[in-house]
């Protein structure tokens, strides 16, 4: 229930279309019960006799009845379809919105192809909620309680006795529908497992065919569908029971219509205009009934929906603050690491600890060391990527803890180890970060970044499709991409966590040296394995499991003659 | 045009039925049987007036209502093993459905996967496949056994009064032009419709692994927006179509209300001229019934109306993506297969992944078995294409490449790439533990083997150091492994089986100088007397193998050996002397002690 009440706020927008839709339905079915008594008075005159013109009378009078009822209904059934689909368009805007504000954990811990699952076909389910469901609901509750004076005219005591049936009725819904939602919440789950999967196939084609996974993949795959199958039919067995028993009770009404209700017609207590006429009533509830059952399946399940979709809204967002910084003054680039310790959660030990550096603005700083030291989670915290524990990173002088995240990410130019372009024109990715950008500055970041003869070489220059739909780049031109990406924002601080490792030490120096001269003033920090790449930091750091072991410029460093000073050596051995 | 289609679709999904017919027909006979014993209900209600309640014989009447609670007993159990017959028949046929198209994409060319989107893909394997489920279930119960029991009905209507019939039977005309109509302006609104819904994942793929760049540069509001904009594109698509499918349900109710009136009036017309002995009372009660009978299945398909059309869209996107061509596939009559000697050689290769935008220009050179080669070349200059054509992920289009002197293309497709252990250019990790992903299905690998490749590469070290060990589940994105960490993981899974050849596409360069080297040595080790393809930036790696081939633009440039290709003075020896220039510009080293 706790679930539903995250539902009901949208509907909010819609109420005048939910009443118009209550009143039309109620309408339409009130109009549509008319006919079984205009067709039992009819058969009554016709057994005691009856004239030519007034049967036409009633014929006309049966299909005027159905026209205004058909005209209810469809008035009825466009409110609530629109409504639904609205709801669902509006459920699907808030659940994107809420996961582009989710913390980097987020999405170590859900898949894209599970959160895929959770945004197209859980809201769906979700949808018939607000549409069938309401319609089914709306007609039977009104059906029964537009037929029951209807009965209750005819005879009080064979109508009490066909609502006899109705507390088990319900009763069975009940007792099954907990079961069908906890049977239908796996079965969604499992729909998510399918759609990541395919996701990670797709994307790891070139791997699956080098080491001719195919086969395994298929097995693997075969094995989640298969369980989607199994769990499939379990739950299609407790549907199964459920309705065939709903069916059963529904039909004991028949039963006692024949041996009770025949019994008072019989004995002269109803006529048999009014026995056919109850019997008609009787054959009115059972499209009810029968969607009621419908109305339960959708809404079991559209409940488990609901349930996965609020798992991940229940997520707090880390960021709440709003996006638009525009007002706030750029940042000066000012960094300063105090006693900075951090562990992820559930690793054994701290990756950084100890850090202690400060970083005027302006400055470039380089951190070298061995794979996996921490390198990379310190640049993470920068962004704020990772939280870092209150004050131990400062920006300006401030505590990351206590500025806005956007703030500070919009004087950040970043460019990650790894490298994601998305399927658009050259020039758009290279535009990702700014709000306007001409033609000139896109150049002009490509030209820092090294790209231009590439793109000189490209079908249509920056205006080529790049990414899944486009021109397939190199590993090199995408970091280049990335780097214009960064550029063209003109940042404050600039962040390349190993970002042209996939392009020669030569184009390397080339393109860092333009950027230093290009944009003035603005802090680095430079993540690079290449002592060449490195060299000219105003200050250099050599991390070593999570602690700065050596700090100082390229020549102090190397009069040290400490880990530096040997890398430096080893490289310069190597490629001379 | 479109006709053929749908008697194709249709004949392809009742192909894929065929192995469940017994099931299917087990259920026809429960569904025959159901829709016998719900047609008999009027006729209770007839005897019951005409026999027992005008004569007033209440024993009969009991006796009536006894038997119609048995019907009631048998038509309850009858639906319960009709649903689970007809959903576990269906079920089945689509899970093979959902393999068939998985397998489908196994085989399907690299070159068309590279260019559909992904979401696109996933959209056919799950909403589409889901939305044919409609079709085997809803479609089967509710078409097959509609029209059995409108058979059925007409057949008791006709033998009761004909005339009567074929006057109740004046409305169907009117339903099936309603219904063709309906289902002309419905199709190509379901068709829009489901292509935005497709729309909607191929977003949702790329911006949803994109998530941390776009949050990275504040484009937050600028992605929501773009979604809202999707999102209210395919709300759009859907408006048209609900239009008629609100209104197409209350037409039905209407058309049969209308049939009711005819009934009423000749039927009536019937009773009173002829006394009742034309036409009883009771029949003419149990008319009106039929009637409403002969509707019923016709409501409930109305109703379920989207997701028939829906599925009927769907059908036709599974079915195309099923009959896609492939090139690329293994020989028949493979001219080799087995384990590889590691002779390659390329004879004027040239290839161009669109038209003759050429990326490779009569492209030839040739290695020798156990040699090891280098490609340089400046990015973009056609390396990885190398590694593509190697392992048959693209043909070429003019030229051939041989391994022992086999063209590839003649190889068995399986053989050849078993051959090849790769590190590629993007770091790869599958949401499963450290070992599975090293091992990558191979089962022969032992877990002391995956291990040793570990230490080979200096990857055991910071395995251990994971909260699990190799037992611990990598993330999709990788979380808590670093970039060199991810490359080194790679870089064990290729050594780890011993491979004939071993390409290596910029494979150590996420990871410092000193690791480089200890894992360069370990290759070396590893590989020795065997092929090793390697792309590479560092001259360091380079200077070292038998073979050096520099690409420009597409061009073997040059080739041969380190010293060779030095005294050669040409590019390489020009990006040699950039290279350690950017190095040698410093102070003088001080000697280390």
């Amino acid at each position: 229930m706790t679930n539903l009440h995250g539902l009901i706020p949208y509907f909010r927008p819609y109420k005048k279309r939910l009443a118009i839709a209550i009143v039309c339905s109620f309408a339409s079915v009130f109009i549509t019960l008319l006919v079984p008594g205009i067709i039992g008075r009819a058969i009554d005159d016709l057994y005691a006799g009856l004239d030519w013109a007034k049967l036409a009378r009633y014929t006309a009078t049966i299909i005027g009845v159905s026209i205004t009822g058909g005209l209810l209904l469809f008035l009825h059934r466009i409110c609530v379809f629109t409504m639904s689909r609205h709801i669902e368009h509006d459920l699907r805007d808030d659940l994107y919105r809420h996961v582009q504000r989710m913390p980097f954990s987020f999405f170590g811990a859900y898949s894209t192809g599970d959160l895929m699952t959770r945004l197209t076909g859980d809201v769906t389910a979700v949808r018939h909620i607000s549409g069938m469901v309401v319609i089914y609901t709306l007609q039977a509750v009104f059906v029964f309680l537009l037929t029951l004076p209807f009965m209750l005219r005819i005879s009080p005591s064979l109508t009490l006795l066909l609502f006899l049936t109705m507390p088990l009725i319900t009763w069975v819904a009940q007792h099954f529908g907990k079961r069908v939602e906890a049977r239908s919440e796996e079965i969604q789950a499992i729909a998510g497992q399918i759609s990541a999967r395919v996701q990670e196939n797709l994307t790891g084609v070139r791997l699956i065919r080098a080491y001719a996974r195919e086969e395994a993949e298929e097995k693997a795959f075969n094995q989640i569908n298969c369980s989607y199958v199994a769990q499939s039919m379990s739950l299609h067995q407790l549907f199964g029971v459920m309705r065939s028993l709903m069916q059963f009770m529904m039909g004991i009404g028949f039963v006692l219509i024949i041996g009770y209700g025949g019994t008072l017609a019989i004995s002269g207590a109803i006529t048999i205009g009014q026995f056919t006429e109850f019997n008609l009533y009787l054959a009115r509830l059972i499209w009810p009934l029968i969607a009621a059952g419908n109305a339960i399946n959708l809404y079991q399940c559209g409940m488990a929906s609901l349930a996965r979709i609020n798992a991940i809204k229940n997520v707090e967002p880390e960021i709440t603050e709003p996006t638009d910084v525009s007002e706030l003054p750029p940042i000066a680039g000012r960094i300063e690491f105090r006693n900075l310790t951090f562990k992820y959660t559930g690793a054994n030990a701290p990756v950084i600890s100890y850090i202690n550096l400060s970083i005027e603005d302006g400055k470039t700083v380089a951190f070298v060391g061995r794979t996996g030291t921490g390198k990379s989670t310190l640049m993470n915290l920068i962004p704020r990527l990772i939280d870092p524990p209150p004050d131990t990173v400062f920006v300006d002088g401030i505590s990351l803890h206590n500025c806005s995240r956007a703030w500070v990410r919009a004087s950040i130019g970043y460019v990650p180890q790894e490298t994601l372009l998305f399927s658009d024109t050259l020039a758009e990715n290279i535009a990702f970060g700014v709000n306007h950008a001409d033609r000139a500055d896109v150049e002009w970041a490509a030209e820092i970044a090294g790209l231009t003869d590439d793109v000189r070489n490209f079908p249509e220059g920056f205006d080529t499709l790049v990414g899944e739909r486009g021109l397939t780049l190199s590993g090199g031109q995408k970091q280049r991409t990335a780097i214009a990406r960064a550029v063209i924002r003109r940042p404050r601080i600039l962040i390349l966590d190993n970002a042209l490792s996939n392009v020669d030490a030569y184009t390397e120096e080339k393109i860092l040296t333009r950027l230093r001269a290009e944009i003035r003033g603005q802090t680095s920090l430079i993540v690079s394995h290449r002592i060449s790449a490195v060299r000219d930091a105003d200050l250099i750091c050599v991390i070593n499991q999570g602690r700065i072991s050596e700090r100082g410029t390229h020549d102090e460093l190397l009069r040290q003659r400490g880990e530096y000073a040997a890398l430096y050596e080893q490289e310069l051995a190597e490629d001379a | 045009m479109h006709s053929a289609n749908h008697l194709s679709n249709a004949r392809q999904l009742l192909r894929r039925l065929k192995p469940y017919r017994w099931m299917l027909l087990q259920a026809l006979v429960f569904l025959i049987v159901l829709d016998g014993l719900r047609i008999t209900q009027p006729k209770f209600t007839q005897y019951a007036i005409d026999w027992y309640i005008i004569p007033r014989d209440l024993t009969g009447l009991r006796w009536l209502a006894a038997i119609y609670l048995g019907v009631l007993i048998v038509s309850a159990l009858c639906q319960f093993f009709l649903n689970l017959l007809l959903k576990s028949a269906a079920l089945r046929a689509l899970a093979d459905i959902r393999n068939e198209l998985f397998q489908k994409l196994q085989r399907q060319d690299v070159a068309y996967i590279d260019s559909t989107p992904t979401g696109r893909v996933m959209t056919c394997l799950t909403s589409d496949v889901e939305a044919l489920e409609e079709l085997f279930t809803s479609g089967l119960t509710d078409i097959l056994g509609g029209a059995i029991r409108i058979a059925s009905v007409i057949a008791i209507m006709l033998w009761m009064d004909v005339r009567l019939t074929l006057v109740a039977l004046i409305t169907v005309p009117t339903f099936l032009v309603a219904t063709t109509f309906f289902m002309r302006q419905t199709r190509h609104g379901y068709d829009v419709l489901r292509g935005r819904l497709g729309q909607i994942n191929i977003f949702l793929q790329e911006h949803l692994s994109g998530a941390l760049i776009i949050q990275i540069f504040n484009r937050e509001t600028k992605s929501i927006a773009r979604f809202s904009e999707i999102n209210n594109q395919s709300r759009a698509a859907s408006m048209k179509p609900i239009y008629h499918l609100a209104l197409f349900f209350p037409l039905v109710d209407l058309i049969g209300a209308v049939g009711v009136a005819l009934i009423m009036w000749y039927g009536g017309w019937r009773v009173m001229s002829s006394g009742g002995k034309l036409l009883s009372l009771g029949a003419l009660v149990a008319f009106v019934q039929y009637s409403g009978q002969l509707f019923q299945p016709l409501r409930e398909i109305a109703d379920r109306y989207t997701g028939l059309q829906g599925a009927v869209v769907s059908a036709q996107r599974i079915f195309t993506m099923l009959s896609l061509p492939a090139e690329i596939q293994s020989p028949s009559q493979p001219r080799k297969t087995g384990r590889a000697q590691g002779q390659i050689e390329f004879e004027h290769v040239w290839f161009a992944y669109n038209d003759e935008d050429w990326v490779l220009k009569d492209v030839s050179f040739k290695v020798e078995a156990g040699q090891s080669v280098a490609v340089v070349g400046r990015t973009g200059a056609g390396k990885t294409t190398i590694t593509n054509l190697l392992l048959r992920f693209y043909d070429v289009q003019r030229g051939r490449i041989l391994l022992d002197g086999v063209d590839v293309r003649e190889w068995d497709l399986k053989s050849l790439r078993e051959n090849f252990a790769v590190v590629l250019q993007d770091l790869l990790l599958f949401p499963d533990t450290v070992e599975s992903n090293i091992r990558l299905g191979r089962e022969e690998i032992s877990a002391e083997r995956v291990e040793w490749a570990a230490r080979e590469v200096c990857a055991d070290h910071f395995i251990r150091l994971l909260p699990n060990g190799y037992h611990t589940t990598v993330q999709e994105r990788g979380g808590g492994l670093s970039a060199g960490q991810k490359q080194l993981i790679t870089l064990a899974r290729a050594l780890v089986s011993e491979p004939s050849l071993l390409i290596l596409d910029e494979a150590t360069n996420s990871v410092d100088t000193e690791t480089e080297r200890v894992v360069q040595r370990a290759v070396e080790r590893v590989m020795h007397g065997r092929t090793t393809f390697q792309v590479a930036h560092h001259l360091s790696t380079v200077r070292k193998t038998s073979l050096i081939i520099v690409l420009e633009h597409g061009e073997v440039y040059e080739q041969g050996n380190h010293q060779k290709l030095l005294a050669e003075r040409g590019l390489y020896w020009q990006l040699y002397q950039l290279q350690s220039s950017t190095l040698r510009v410093s102070v003088a080293l001080p000697k280390l002690s």
